[in-house]
């Protein structure tokens, strides 16, 4: 069997996971739906973390402003935002019908997408201008300054938060949100794999390698970068808006733009399955996840020692993440061996 | 005809140290430019003004007739002005055809020509180039194993993938293999005559460059010491005192 088959495979099994867990897990499908998103999370930071090398910290932003710009405008279709805020979301005169509420689904998690790239694309002409670790450092505050922000805009419910639409009884949103998730999880997969297999995953790996090399050779660097970063934070803001409607209530500081937990979760994720890899995040992300559970249920009150001390471990023993490890290991089994690079280069130019 | 390449009286000055002072230079389309100097003359700072890496504290820089001395580097390289590094620079973690592929280039097909499959373009031709630099047998090895002079010799087919029509060499033949040496020159005199390409080298070997060039510069504490043919410079004494220590 070829690599690609096992790609497949591969890919088959976790669809075919990921259509049943319904019927087979039911009682954990919303632990489940956080785990396509953080999946999501882990492949968007990678694209920039692994595949072009700029280790962003300040990723969870486009998380939290997708949140935000999906629930505002679930609520602004249909009642004034501001009132909606005022009466802290809950009382009988908000109701949303069956068709308002899947309306504003369907329009809120596109603009909340498109909400995140604009955002993007200002930060990123800001400060993509910059190399390497100042980067990282530029990006440390965001998610600091934009719950700060947040927690002091009212339209927005400011501190204390926004409630999500609530649905009609009629809508199992546990089962929807999960699909959503999943889907979600798949269309990001599928799009970074074919992102990658372009020119364009090339030379934001040459970003990566050797940045002032590319910008001697004429790449458009910043272009690229921006590029790159809005595409990352287009995925990012719609899996925010699915995350804050299965949160059903959105804070600031603590769901939005939690950097300290999910900013700092989604790093760790693409590291531990490996940076610049395409299933390394997906790895990652699902080992992460699941030890993660498995320590808030059984090991809680030392719950947060424990990450630590896996998060130690990850660093120290994989370094290259285990996809990285694996090929490092087997180069032939799970990298691409020279005779299937010629093929491709082969049929490719044909 | 106007020069290709046509430096003027630049100056170029790092705090207090004046690495570049009036230094005027002219290279003609389809020549073999030299440029020599004991270390520390301020080679490889023209260089870096030239292709736009800092800039330049007075005078001017015309590429094809057009000013290029406040562009940027991206810019520069897009109008086909290319350079390779002293320290070789090439994408470590990508496979050589890799960095043969990502070097083509993209001056008319804009954004749209990178949304194409990585394998659509030029496949043949850096296949056809890494042949030319003798790597065609380590094309799927990561450029980061190669070994030094593995990795010149990648750095300049990708330059020559990317269709310069000057290219700037910043030491071809530092770290290569004595015996490689002579494989080089007539590589570099080929991709002159074969691919058109003007090029401008930096070089410390005497003999690669007196066989190499058809005009020389040489400079010495940042000012231009001396030009003309190779003979003119092997004979100047202010050229051999100035390498031997007397300047």
């Amino acid at each position: 069997m070829t690599r690609k088959s096992y790609h497949l495979l591969a890919m088959l099994a976790l669809a075919a996971i990921g259509l049943a867990a319904p019927w087979l897990l039911p009682s954990y499908l919303s632990q489940f739906s956080k785990l396509w998103l953080f999946i999501v999370l882990a492949l968007t930071w990678d694209l920039m973390g692994g595949q072009m090398g700029y280790n962003s910290f300040g990723n969870v932003v486009f998380f939290g402003i997708g949140m935000y710009a999906t629930a505002a405008t679930q609520v602004a279709l249909y009642y004034p935002l501001a009132a909606y805020t005022a009466a802290k979301g809950g009382g009988t005169e908000f109701i949303f019908n069956t068709s308002q509420f899947f309306t504003g689904l369907a329009a809120g998690l596109p603009v909340g997408g498109l909400a995140a790239a604009i955002a993007a694309l200002a930060l990123g002409l800001i400060i993509l201008g910059m190399r390497g670790h100042y980067f990282a450092i530029a990006t440390l505050g965001l998610a600091i300054a934009a719950g700060e922000l947040a927690a002091g805009w009212d339209l927005i419910g400011a501190g204390s938060g926004m409630v999500t639409p609530t649905p009609p009884d009629s809508i199992d949103t546990t089962v929807l949100f999960y699909y959503l998730s999943l889907a979600l999880a798949a269309l990001t997969f599928l799009f970074l794999a074919w992102l990658y297999s372009t020119r364009f995953g090339l030379a934001i790996n040459a970003i990566r390698d050797d940045e002032d090399k590319a910008e001697a050779m004429g790449h458009h660097t910043t272009r690229n970068k921006v590029v790159a970063w809005v595409i990352s934070a287009f995925f990012l803001g719609i899996a925010g808006g699915i995350f804050g409607n299965l949160s059903k209530f959105i804070d600031p500081i603590d769901v939005a733009f939690n950097g300290a937990e999910i900013g700092v979760w989604m790093i760790l994720m693409a590291i531990l399955g490996g940076k610049g890899t395409l299933w390394g995040p997906v790895i990652g992300a699902g080992v992460f996840y699941i030890m993660k559970e498995l320590f808030w249920t059984y090991l809680l009150g030392w719950q947060r020692v424990a990450l630590g001390l896996l998060i130690v471990i990850i660093v120290v023993f994989f370094p290259q993440g285990i996809v990285g490890w694996l090929k490092e290991r087997w180069p032939g089994r799970f990298g691409p061996t020279a005779e299937e690079m010629e093929a491709a280069d082969a049929k490719g130019e044909a | 005809m106007q020069p290709l390449l046509d430096v003027q009286n630049v100056s170029k000055a790092f705090g207090g140290v004046i690495a570049n002072k009036n230094v005027s230079l002219k290279v003609e389309k389809g020549q073999i430019a030299g440029l020599i100097g004991p270390n520390g003359s301020g080679k490889t700072t023209m260089f870096n003004s030239i292709v736009g890496y800092h800039p330049v504290d007075s005078g001017q820089i015309f590429f094809k007739g057009r000013e290029i001395s406040r562009l940027r580097v991206g810019a520069i390289a897009r109008l086909g002005l290319l350079r390779t590094f002293q320290q070789t620079r090439i994408y470590g973690k990508m496979t050589c055809m890799e960095n043969m592929l990502i070097s083509l280039p993209d001056r008319t097909g804009g954004f749209s020509s990178l949304l194409r499959s990585r394998h659509a373009l030029g496949v043949q031709r850096a296949k056809d180039l890494l042949e030319f630099v003798g790597l065609y047998s380590k094309r799927y090895l990561y450029a980061g194993d190669l070994s030094f002079g593995q990795q010149k010799l990648l750095e300049f087919a990708m330059a020559l993938i990317n269709e310069p029509e000057m290219l700037l060499l910043d030491e071809p033949t530092a770290g290569i293999n004595p015996t490689l040496i002579n494989g080089l020159i007539d590589r570099l005199k080929r991709a002159n005559k074969e691919l058109g390409i003007t090029l401008l080298v930096i070089e410390h070997n005497m003999r690669v460059i007196m066989n190499l060039a058809d005009h020389i510069y040489c400079l010495a504490h940042g000012e231009m010491l001396a030009e003309g043919s190779p003979e003119d410079i092997r004979n100047d004494s202010r050229v051999i005192d100035a390498y031997l220590g007397a300047h």
